[in-house]
């Protein structure tokens, strides 16, 4: 007996989002001799992993899962990566810049700035080198901030994983130029025609787990600079006078739980934190500590090799 | 018209499952904005996504914020969108910047492309996925040459609507005479390139007339504003008359029990248990299934990814195409075609190009240069070689067949680019005009040197050399030339005819006159070799200079005495 057949989806635009970051991630597996899938835990990654299995399905995925670690993320982060590691089909691989961490590298005594650098910037690539990565996929969107707007879907990086704004292949159609030398590498963004509401909305939609951080929910939190900071583990390092209090709060963007803004919140469910979100009319990155530096920061980082 | 909710309108929000399941049902339209420097653009865009709330309330006070020290004492609006640092030092924008909005209806991508000096490349890329182009015309300087030719390179694009956005209307006291007067000069000129449909909107960016809010101070204007064409203009969907095309990109062999092609519908609508033909194959097979991670679906149309299995075991692989058995796409190794050209670098013959059509690459090679559009008029004028921003006529030989369609038909499959080889730079954007079918090919019989060499992509040839064999064999290889070096010992008659039948550029250095006559006499004398193409006998010894590009040069040339033309 011949199973029930599906009529397609209905062209919607979250339904073209997905057919074009499917026929990216493809395009990569197909291309590149040793692809590798960044994975940061964060709602992007869940979206972009989520897509990814769609494209191989049902085979397994193609390229391993990297998460490029700090030692310094939420517990419910390291949990719910444990949990993706268990999915079939999936390969995960963790790198930590230990060089860094023995010269001392802690969110407490650098600065963000410098603490980033190292730990983030210089573990990945570290961790690019040490897989001889010739693509790497990141769930960077172009809406996130300015500089990220020119970013090409394969962004090529030279033999150093650095971007050159100004040398950056031109890019038609659907038709990507992944062809690189020994040592060069692409970054591929499946998700740069995604919006934040987007991401969320696909995520509901789908029904893709996402780490609880991202729902309101009783929290032990004190107050620096403006921002609110979780007490996540008993490294945080208290300031005089310094008291952790319970405060109902969620994140919009997961890190560094000593770097990562809470926001108070009452939002238990997808569709209310997207309607926070719709109500904030504050972009997700202003919860990012490190992007406040100076203007132009992230092209600042980005041109040194950060995602 | 109405658009995503702002912070003060939190009445749409009261109900987010409500408000998700419409935003849900929105589809996606891409748009390009072209125009001239000083023009107002990035201010539209600026003025665009504030007006719909999709500027954030922290990028607002980052822009307040860098306004201040500039002359302008209200919000630059430009600022929202120049994003580089270079750029707003210089007050310009110099690359492609992609934006993002939505209203009710519709999701919106913007392709914000310059417009400075190298603009066509920049337009070209804006518009290669555009299904409307806006373009900004000055109210006070009316239409300059630069307006026509980016309407022209627009309708080249295949981009279906046209909004034509007279701007500065505040300059001009919001006359409708100046409008009028546009509309009839622009529209006499636009009716004659392709479009779908023309619509013009007078607009102050500036001050918001008529981008988002209807403005007062036209109210002889009875038409839509801006966002309000956007919403409304028609656009390219896949048609089910129309025949389906399925590149492969990748075969998915999970287990012994699965084979499946991955891919995209680049064309039309494909159908479960529909009658296909498989190319280059020729192969005629049916669709087995339409695979999903949902399930399989009944039909699936353009642009969905998806997976398919056949009903027969037929070999397919990436790069190679399952399209309708009614009406196939051209198997084709020479096509003409409009070509945009990226690279600052000129054309250059003895460069090596790769061509990206669909899922396939193929190296390609110009094999003539008909002219360029003239920079206005657009009419065919003679040039010598193509360089940066050119819009180039030309024909093109791939040594390996292409499936296409024209560009105006389906421009997924009348698309491509041209890479080049050694320093892997995308050096052209092109659109096929019309395509030679390949002659039919018998695929059972034995291989021929052509096929060989359209393989391979050069001649074989016999190299004579003084010394420096690995290093030219490493020169050429880079190439992508097959050479191999053979030692004296190795250089037997018999080895050298059989390398140069297999198609190879075969090096021999140090050897004696007697043994490479014999080398050369029975190379010559293989007679399948012999009605085909002929093998350059190269002596470079006393060749000074580059030897590796002579030998290049040679192996690549057109082979205009056997008319085998790879």
């Amino acid at each position: 007996m011949r199973p029930m057949l599906l009529s397609p989806p209905a062209l919607t635009h979250l339904r073209q989002l997905e057919a074009e970051s499917i026929h990216i991630i493809r395009e990569v597996a197909a291309e590149f001799q040793n692809p590798v899938m960044l994975y940061s835990i964060g709602k992007d990654s869940s979206a972009m992993l989520h897509l990814a299995r769609k494209a191989f399905h049902p085979g397994p995925l193609p390229f391993p899962l990297l998460h490029v670690d700090t030692t310094w993320k939420f517990r419910a982060m390291y949990e719910a990566r444990d949990e993706v590691a268990k999915m079939p089909g999936v390969r995960l691989l963790v790198h930590v810049n230990r060089d860094g961490l023995a010269q001392g590298a802690n969110p407490f005594d650098w600065t963000s700035q410098k603490y980033t650098t190292v730990m983030k910037t210089h573990g990945l690539l570290q961790a690019l080198s040490k897989g001889g990565y010739d693509a790497a996929f990141g769930g960077a969107r172009r809406d996130e901030e300015k500089s990220r707007a020119k970013e090409r879907i394969f962004s090529f990086r030279d033999r150093e994983g650095q971007w050159d704004p100004k040398n950056q292949r031109p890019e038609l159609w659907n038709l990507y130029n992944g062809r690189v030398d020994k040592g060069e590498s692409i970054r591929v963004f499946p998700l740069s025609n995604w919006t934040e509401l987007d991401v969320w909305q696909y995520l509901w939609l789908e029904k893709v787990p996402v780490v609880p951080l991202y729902f309101a929910e009783e929290r032990p939190v004190v107050e620096r600079n403006g921002a609110l900071i979780m007490a996540d583990d008993d490294r945080l390092r208290l300031r005089p006078g310094e008291k952790p209090v319970m405060k109902r709060v969620r994140f919009r963007t997961l890190g560094c739980y000593p770097l990562s803004g809470a926001v108070e919140s009452t939002a238990t469910t997808l569709p209310e934190v997207i309607r926070e979100m719709l109500l904030s009319k504050s972009s997700e990155r202003q919860g990012r500590l490190i992007d406040h530096d100076e203007e132009g920061s992230m092209e600042t980082k980005k041109r040194e090799g950060y995602f | 018209m109405s658009t995503t909710p702002s912070p003060d309108a939190a009445g749409p929000l009261a109900d987010i499952e409500d408000f998700l399941a419409r935003h849900e049902r929105k589809e996606l339209v891409r748009f390009t904005t072209v125009g001239s420097v000083d023009d107002g653009k990035s201010t539209l865009i600026g003025r665009l996504l504030h007006d719909t709330g999709a500027v954030f309330d922290d990028q607002l006070r980052a822009v307040k914020k860098a306004s201040v020290g500039r002359v302008e004492e209200e919000i630059d609006f430009s600022l929202f969108t120049d994003g580089l640092l270079a750029e707003r030092e210089q007050g310009i924008t110099i690359d492609v910047a992609y934006r993002y909005f939505s209203t009710e209806t519709r999701k919106f991508i913007i392709a914000d492309t310059p417009g400075h000096e190298e603009y066509t490349r920049n337009m070209a890329t804006g518009a290669s996925t555009a299904d409307i182009a806006i373009i900004l015309l000055d109210a006070r300087l009316g239409v300059l040459p630069q307006s026509r030719r980016h309407a022209a390179i627009a309708s080249l694009l295949g981009i279906s609507q046209l909004v034509v956005a007279v701007n500065k209307m505040d300059l001009v006291d919001y006359d409708e005479a100046v409008y009028r007067k546009l509309l009839a000069e622009f529209g006499a000129f636009t009716a004659k390139l392709s479009f779908d449909g023309v619509s013009f909107v007078p607009v102050s960016a500036k001050r918001g007339d008529n981008v988002v809010m209807r403005s007062e101070r036209m109210p002889w204007h009875a038409g839509q504003t801006l966002l309000g064409l956007l919403e409304m203009l028609p656009v390219r969907r896949a048609r089910s008359d129309e025949p389906f095309r399925f590149p492969v990109q990748a075969v998915l062999r999970p287990n012994l029990d699965y084979r499946g092609f991955a891919g995209w519908v680049a064309r039309g609508i494909v159908r479960a248990g529909e009658e296909v033909v498989v190319l280059p194959s020729g192969r005629t097979t049916r669709i087995a299934a339409i695979d999903t991670y949902e399930g399989s679906l009944s039909h699936a149309p353009a642009p969905l990814s998806v997976t398919l299995r056949l009903t027969e075991e037929v070999d397919v692989s990436r790069g190679e195409m399952i399209a309708s058995k009614e009406a196939p796409p051209t198997v084709s190794n020479d096509v003409t075609a409009s070509l945009v050209w990226l690279s600052e670098r000129p054309f250059d013959p003895h460069r090596k190009l790769l061509m990206k059509h669909t899922s396939r690459w193929v190296p390609a090679r110009i094999a003539g240069i008909e002219g360029r559009r003239a920079l206005t008029t657009l009419e065919l004028e003679p040039i010598e070689q193509i360089s940066m921003n050119d819009i180039a006529i030309v024909r093109l030989h791939t040594t390996r067949p292409i499936f296409c369609d024209p560009y105006t038909t389906s421009r997924a499959t009348g698309a491509f680019v041209l890479v080049d080889a050694l320093d892997n730079g995308t050096v052209a954007a092109g659109m096929i005009t019309g395509a030679t079918p390949a002659r039919d090919r018998r695929f059972d019989g034995p291989v021929s040197p052509t096929e060989r060499a359209e393989r391979l992509g050069h001649r074989a040839a016999v190299v004579r050399l003084s010394g420096e064999a690995v290093r030219i064999e490493r020169a050429l290889f880079e190439q992508g030339i097959y050479a191999i070096a053979l030692d004296p010992p190795a250089a037997s008659p018999d080895v050298v005819a059989k390398l140069c039948e297999a198609g190879l550029v075969v090096l021999l250095h140090d050897v004696d006159d007697a043994r490479y006559e014999v080398c050369v006499a029975k190379t010559a004398s293989v007679s399948r070799l012999e009605g085909a193409l002929s093998v350059p006998i190269l002596d470079m010894r006393a060749v000074a200079g580059d030897v590796a590009q002579h030998v290049l040069e040679a192996v690549t040339a057109a082979d205009n005495e056997s008319g085998a033309g790879i």
